[in-house]
């Protein structure tokens, strides 16, 4: 009995140390190196030639000059070069849809703003949804990775798609439904890969990036190039920008702002 | 102390074995969901979490319940509860496990695990989620085991395992509300965002975790020599009788919130799970039994000659244990999830594939819990010679 009693302490502490020492060493590893590459200076990441930048980017969205014909195209432009798979339209898995940019119903883009009376050009116009790159994203607050994160500089929502564990935390955290999860590879569904965006593994969250690897080469989000004039895309610090003068122009809204998420997706009704 | 589990019956190998043959058909097909994906599941688009998820939220309660135990015992020193209070440490190893087990099934990259460590980050709730399991469970551990060998060798705990418990009875709590805090805290989810849903779930905790403790008594008294006499179980039960009240008045709170202040946002979750929403309510029959099963359970508890007729006690506790588990293990998540933040109604509905998972996770709780009883037993044996 002592004996057992004995060996049990022992390999509790054993187990407890072993696990003490193992955080210990992972916690120290990443400063060991912070450390080391102050020493020889830390490399300094500067922006491509040419590429976009902003202090925060956002996007109007007019619904007036909004059809069915662009709705298409946008989501066909994105899908496309972020290798979105389509396994509703291929496998007609439904469960296991992904989508960044879709079209939907005015009574679902705005939940809370919908009434009987609606009028009939939005009774019948489908509204573009997609992420709305929060200003204070709830996704980036649930995330326990830091795998979701606002970009500082331009105020990104984005996704380290290698660091994801894919506990869908951020799906449940965001409000307005922005956000896929890969239930399986997603190559099944792809039909052809585009080289130039990573395409995901199963068992990650993914959702719309803004382009932000467009915005890197210099080019617009390419819904908003393709949209014939009905997104504008543009920095919402910039008092000059276009985005700004077509705010101060018309009466915005953006979706479920009583939740304090502050969107910087706007839209003109 | 563990070779006590290592002699037994017929009855006891036969369940052993069940057990393992449950856990390998529930292991082959958790490969078959690291090959394909979570896609083997029920799981969608809308419905991101489901039965795993339900589950872990379930176990919490259980896991926490062993306070109930642990506080009178060693806070008031309520001595009817000595025999029982390891049983209810061990309880809570076997649940929280299972909860830790369900977390990692339910990750899309699981060999990513140890990210959350990786990369801590204090403002996600499950990141705490983590360190109030993991702390829980390790307590657990080390009480129960120790206060146990020193029953055998027939002196008192150590002294350095007081701290320990007392510090084990505020994580008890902490683990319950943590788990509620995940769901609480997300905006836009208005089934879940209730400032009463960590009090609602340590209350059903409290009532279904006991609950659970009693029927396990009562199976013990059967198979084996182990008895904790009637005192326990009576006191036991009259905490799960007002446990049970305290939840279905939190409960009330809520339907009155939400129904009589006419928020869409926040009606439409309970309208699909009780009343079924656009023509789909596969929860409805589910949802309404649970209510009348913890209703009844509350009522027989209350009456006096019902609640010392052990036969009713144990129905009673039944129905507490699977009206709980209803309400959290298949209500909750999906209530939360549908309709979604777009108001559109996709329902989920769990896989074969999926409930055998589950079930296997349950079958590795159920060979802790066997195998920690059983020695429990053991030491009781040994010392009463």
């Amino acid at each position: 009995m002592e004996n057992s009693r004995r060996n049990f302490l022992k390999i509790a502490g054993y187990s407890i140390l072993g696990v003490g020492a193992g955080s210990m060493l992972v916690g120290i590893t990443p400063k060991f190196t912070t450390a080391a590459s102050e020493e020889s200076a830390p490399p300094k990441y500067k922006e491509r030639p040419g590429a976009l930048t902003a202090n925060r980017w956002g996007m109007v969205i007019d619904t007036r000059k909004i059809n069915g014909r662009i709705n298409k195209k946008m989501q066909q432009v994105c899908h496309k070069i972020h290798n979105v798979p389509d396994f509703v339209g291929q496998l007609g898995a439904e469960n296991h849809e992904i989508k960044w940019i879709w079209p939907t119903k005015f009574s679902h883009a705005f939940v809370e703003q919908d009434h009987q009376f609606v009028s009939d050009r939005l009774k019948e116009t489908k509204i573009p949804v997609l992420c709305n790159h929060c200003n204070n994203p709830p996704c980036v607050r649930a995330c326990p990775t830091q795998a979701t994160f606002k970009r500082e500089k331009d105020g990104l929502v984005l996704m380290d798609f290698h660091r994801c564990i894919g506990c869908r935390f951020c799906i449940a955290a965001c409000p307005f439904g922005s956000r896929s999860f890969n239930y399986r590879d997603p190559r099944e569904a792809i039909e052809e890969l585009e080289p130039n965006f990573t395409p995901r593994m199963k068992g990650v969250v993914e959702k719309c990036n803004f382009c932000a690897e467009r915005l890197a080469r210099g080019e617009a989000p390419a819904c908003v190039e393709v949209s014939e004039g009905a997104l504008i895309f543009g920095d919402l610090e910039d008092p000059s920008s276009d985005i700004r003068k077509v705010l101060a122009e018309h009466n915005a809204i953006t979706r479920k702002a009583e939740l304090g998420t502050y969107p910087s997706v706007f839209y003109i009704i | 102390m563990l070779e006590k589990a290592l002699s037994g019956s017929k009855l006891y190998w036969t369940l052993i074995l069940a057990l393992l043959v449950l856990i390998g058909i529930g292991f082959l097909f958790y490969l078959r969901q690291l090959e394909f994906g979570l896609g083997i599941t029920g799981m969608n688009r809308d419905v991101t979490w489901g039965f795993y998820i339900a589950q872990f939220t379930f176990l919490v309660g259980v896991a926490a319940s062993a306070v109930m135990l642990v506080l009178p015992y060693y806070l008031h020193d309520y001595k009817a509860f000595g025999k029982m209070t390891v049983l209810g440490e061990f309880l809570a190893v076997s649940a929280v496990l299972m909860c830790l087990l369900f977390i990692i099934i339910d990750l899309g990259q699981p060999a990513r695990l140890l990210n959350v460590i990786l990369y801590p980050t204090p403002h996600s709730m499950l990141f705490w989620d983590m360190i109030v399991l993991n702390g829980y469970l390790f307590l657990n551990i080390i009480i129960g085991w120790n206060v146990l060998s020193a029953e055998k060798e027939g002196v008192p705990p150590e002294k350095w395992l007081k701290p320990l418990i007392y510090l084990s009875i505020p994580f008890a709590v902490s683990i319950h509300t943590v788990t509620a805090f995940l769901y609480s805290g997300l905006p836009g989810r208005g089934y879940w965002l209730t400032a009463v849903l960590a009090p609602k779930f340590l209350a059903s905790a409290f009532a279904a975790g006991p609950a659970f403790l009693i029927l396990l008594s009562f199976i013990l008294r059967k198979f084996t020599s182990f008895d904790v006499g009637t005192k326990p179980i009576q006191t036991l039960a009259k905490i799960v009788c007002y446990a049970t009240i305290a939840s279905l008045f939190l409960f009330f709170c809520e339907v009155f919130v939400t129904f009589y202040s006419q928020l869409p946002g926040h009606m439409d979750h309970k309208i699909y799970l009780f009343l079924g929403l656009d023509g789909k309510g596969a929860l409805i029959p589910w949802m309404w039994s649970s209510l009348l099963m913890l209703i009844t359970a509350a009522i027989l508890l209350l009456i006096p000659p019902a609640r010392k007729n052990e036969y009713v006690l144990g129905l009673a506790c039944i129905f507490i244990f699977f009206g709980s588990w209803i309400d959290k293990g298949l209500g909750l998540i999906s209530g939360g999830f549908i309709p979604n933040p777009l108001h559109e109604v996709n329902e989920y509905i769990p896989t074969v594939p999926e409930v055998l998972i589950s079930i296997g996770v349950y079958a590795i709780g159920f060979l802790v819990l066997t195998v920690l009883f059983k020695t429990v037993v053991g030491v009781k044996e040994e010392v009463r010679g």
